[in-house]
């Protein structure tokens, strides 16, 4: 590692605030050049916002940068590139129809007689890739290459604009293992080259493969900068999901009878249910009366599991028994009619209908399952709506009120209740907590407590694993797309189950 | 003064607001510079006069707007309804006097008043074809996912062509007086053409108001992921949409082949779904999709066939009208602008603070 100790960027006491959020508070981060610096935080907790400002996207309201010991002021995201600073991100944002040269040149072609200079372009461009061992035609659109080398192009681009400073954003979340590899060897050359590597990733296997030091964040806050090799595992996912300590109910009282309740037959069955690429095959019963909790990371095949028992997506492995009977129909129709619910994890992108009335909210899934023509009557789309508000303590001016105007507990709520009215035997919750105060967090977690006591079998999926443990009869545990535990009884502590995340 | 503000404030927040307000200066202009807007005569039993004609040529483009809005609100656009109604048009014609015929026809047999086909299966077959072409949008769009745009303009363009095939490229003349009635009759004073309208619209409000397909249309117009995932089957909802956008502008076609008694299948409708869009959203339907009023549409339909009755009795030269019915539409539209409303919202209310 050449002059590994040369601060290359220090970011001080970073803070930035958007409406109703922290997003920044006080953040430190430092990056040496030669170095892979991993990025480590659930979503929303500010590690986006971090690069952003670090990328000129965003101004920070407090804080100072410097680059190679100068102060800088990152104006823009071309005065970052022209400082030496560029992020690939995720989606890659290239032009898949232009030809591979041209993407990593773009605005940039060598020019002779005021026209592009083809043959250099071309040239260029091969040097810059054999610079990162790649091998492909330059000349050949890139749309016609897997994601892995569209990756690696997007990588070339960057390093034309002579960067100093790399932000990888989510790299490797669409490439296969062996791309995976390549990008690393590709990485470590850099690194060995000087260059500051910031690495963004959900995969902790990855991180303690490639990185140097590993910087947490959680709720905004800066929580440290480790050596990735000193840091144990349990460690960093403890540090991540971190412990709210706030004053809940006692709910021990709904959890005696967990164990009697495992001996009658299951309510849901799943047997080797899996998708190739989505989630490995998995057993999973649920029985009546129980909450089962799912642990896991964010992006560990959690969510994709709950859309595979409620039927939004189709296996393609194994099968589903609801109740004894074979699930052959797979929709979210036939699933409302069979009793199956689901209260997706994107609230806004997948729950809510943000211009519709609370009430018109509410009843949605209950009319979809009767189809077009028995329509529910105003009046009894009014009872229900309003039956549901003052149940679940929505706070609304009125059933008319569009939910966009809601905040986003009652908006939970109100998907809440529109399951609920559907009356369902399963209820799938995925992360019905996210990003709703503590008072309305408290007050869903004892509902769904309440739901299971009647009777009904629920999925209680939480990135927080306080939670998880506090509601939970049983605690089924994904790592990497695969089910890897199932906790139960005495197993069910908060050790036992970060050990099965971490895997180790 | 509060009570104004009230009053201002509970008027503008209407949905129909705007379009009443656009259609009341539209009149109130005719009401000053055009002493016989408003005059209207009886002959033959009939009613005449610049509102009747209103009623009678915006009819087509009041039912493409019906059929409009509910596309616009699963958040989608129909293109192709101009040449839905050249096909609908030019198939109503061919039934009648069939050009495409092996035998040869000759011309005092094509003048005859008799036609080939009984009226009421030229009308089914022609609504048939017309649904047809919406079915096929309607599958493009929602089975094989292309945008909407994209979608219908591939019938926007081929179904012109399939029009000319239907009638071998050329104009077809309807000599069969049965069929004008469509188009040129009277029913009690008024043209038959309002009474399909009425009942159109009457038509489109059941099955959006009294079923729950108004609900499922705004929902996947607004938020289609979390529609499918809260059991609505968001296909059918999207294949409807275009379906009936389809059926409508076939009756659109029949009525405008039987008003000018031919079927010209480059010409008929031509840009009318330029005008059925600006009439939805004029009506106060986003293109965004989601919420949407039947009635506003129609509106909008009538402020533009207003405009064009106006700009066309008032004696503007030809070579302007399309200037003075686009600074029309702007100053229209300029009404729904956030900003506009806004400003004026300001103007209001700061007329009320005043002592």
């Amino acid at each position: 590692m050449p002059n590994s100790n040369s601060t290359l960027i220090s970011m001080q006491g970073i803070s930035k605030a958007f409406p109703g959020v922290q997003a920044l508070a006080q953040v430190d981060f430092t990056l040496y050049s030669g170095e892979i610096h991993a990025l480590m935080g659930e979503n929303g907790t500010g590690k986006s916002t971090l690069i952003k400002v670090l990328t000129g996207v965003e101004r920070p309201d407090a804080g100072v940068i410097t680059l190679n010991g100068q102060k800088i002021q990152v104006k823009s995201p071309l005065h970052a590139q022209e400082l030496g600073i560029s992020p690939v991100y995720q989606e890659i944002n290239l032009c898949p129809n232009l030809t591979v040269a041209e993407n990593i040149l773009l605005g940039r072609e060598p020019r002779r007689f005021n026209s592009i200079d083809w043959r250099k372009l071309n040239q260029k461009a091969r040097q810059i890739l054999q610079r990162l061992d790649i091998e492909v035609e330059v000349t050949q659109s890139l749309g016609m290459y897997p994601v892995a080398i569209q990756q690696m192009v997007a990588i070339a681009r960057a390093l034309e604009i002579s960067a100093r400073v790399l932000i990888l954003d989510e790299p490797t979340s669409s490439l296969s293992a062996h791309e995976t590899t390549k990008l690393f060897q590709v990485m470590r050359k850099l690194k060995s080259e000087g260059m500051g590597i910031i690495f963004i990733t959900h995969f902790i296997n990855q991180v303690y493969e490639i990185s140097d030091r590993t910087t947490v964040l959680r709720n905004g806050k800066l929580v440290g900068t480790f050596e990735t090799a000193a840091l144990p595992r349990l460690e960093l996912i403890s540090k991540m999901i971190g412990k709210e300590i706030t004053a809940f109910e006692d709910m021990s009282r709904f959890k005696q009878q967990s164990d009697h309740q495992t001996e009658q037959a299951p309510l849901l069955e799943a047997r080797k249910l899996g998708h190739s690429g989505v989630v490995s095959p998995f057993d999973l019963d649920l029985h009546a009366g129980e909450v089962v909790g799912f642990a896991g990371l964010l992006g560990s095949g959690r969510t994709e599991t709950a859309r595979l028992l409620f039927g939004a997506d189709k296996p393609d492995h194994g099968s589903l028994s609801l109740a004894g009977k074979m699930v052959k129909k797979f929709s979210p129709c036939a699933s409302i009619l069979r009793g199956i619910a689901l209260c997706p994890e994107d609230r806004k992108a997948d729950g809510i209908v943000p211009d519709l009335t609370v009430r018109e909210n509410i009843v949605l899934a209950l009319q979809a399952s009767r189809g077009w023509f028995q329509f529910l009557s105003q009046k009894k789309q009014y009872e229900i709506a309003n039956h549901y508000i003052k149940l679940l303590n929505i706070s609304t001016p009125s059933a008319d009120q569009l939910v966009k105007n809601l905040s986003g507990g009652n908006q939970q709520k109100v998907i809440l209740a529109r399951w609920l009215a559907t009356n369902p035997r399963v209820l799938i919750l995925d992360e019905p907590t996210r990003g709703i105060d503590v008072g309305a967090k408290a007050e869903i977690q004892k509902l769904v407590l309440e739901l299971a006591e009647e009777g009904r079998a629920c999925v209680f999926i939480s990135s927080e694993l306080e939670e998880v443990l506090r509601i939970s009869h049983r605690i089924v545990v994904m790592r990497d797309r695969e089910k890897v535990a199932e906790l139960s009884g005495s197993n069910m502590d908060e050790k036992t189950v970060m050990q099965a995340i971490a895997g180790s | 003064m509060s009570q104004t503000d009230s009053l201002w404030r509970r008027l503008s927040g209407y949905n129909l607001f705007w379009p009443i307000i656009a259609l009341l200066l539209i009149m109130l202009f005719n009401l000053f510079f055009m002493p016989n807007f408003f005059k209207i005569e009886i002959k033959d039993g009939h009613l005449f006069g610049s509102l009747i004609d209103i009623l009678n040529r915006g009819a087509p483009l009041m039912l493409l707007a019906i059929g409009m809005t509910m596309v616009i609100a699963t958040a989608g656009v129909d293109l192709s309804v101009g040449a839905v109604i050249a096909i609908s048009g030019a198939m109503a014609a061919v039934l009648i006097n069939p050009a495409l015929g092996k035998e040869l026809i000759t011309s005092d047999k094509l003048i005859e008043n008799v036609t080939f086909t009984p009226l009421w299966l030229v009308i089914v077959l022609g609504l048939l074809v017309s649904i047809l072409c919406g079915l096929w949008n309607g599958l493009l769009v929602s089975r094989a996912n292309i945008q909407p745009m994209v979608a219908t303009l591939v019938l926007m363009v081929a179904g012109r062509g399939v029009a000319q095939l239907i009638t071998n490229a050329q104009i077809i003349t309807i000599y069969y007086s049965p069929y004008f009635f469509i188009g040129n009759g009277y029913i009690l004073g008024l043209p038959f053409t309002f009474y399909i309208v009425a009942a159109v619209f009457l038509l489109a409000w059941a099955i959006t108001r009294k079923t729950a397909l108004g609900l499922f249309v705004e929902s996947v117009g607004i938020n289609s992921r979390s529609s499918f995932l809260s059991g609505i089957n968001e296909k059918n909802v999207k294949l409807m949409a275009y379906t009936f956008c389809g059926l409508c502008a076939g009756i659109a076609g029949l009525i405008i082949s039987s008003n000018v008694k031919s079927a010209d299948a480059n010409n008929a409708g031509l840009w009318s779904e330029l005008d059925a869009i600006l009439a939805v959203v004029i009506g106060g339907t986003l293109m965004t999709g989601g919420r949407f009023s039947l009635a506003g549409s129609v509106l909008g339909a009538l402020i533009i066939q207003s405009v064009t009755t106006t700009i066309y009795s008032f004696g503007v030269p030809p070579e302007v009208v399309l200037v003075v019915k686009a600074a029309v539409v702007l100053a229209v539209v300029l009404l729904y602008s956030e900003q506009v409303k806004g400003a004026l919202n300001n103007l209001f209310e700061r007329k009320g603070v005043q002592p």
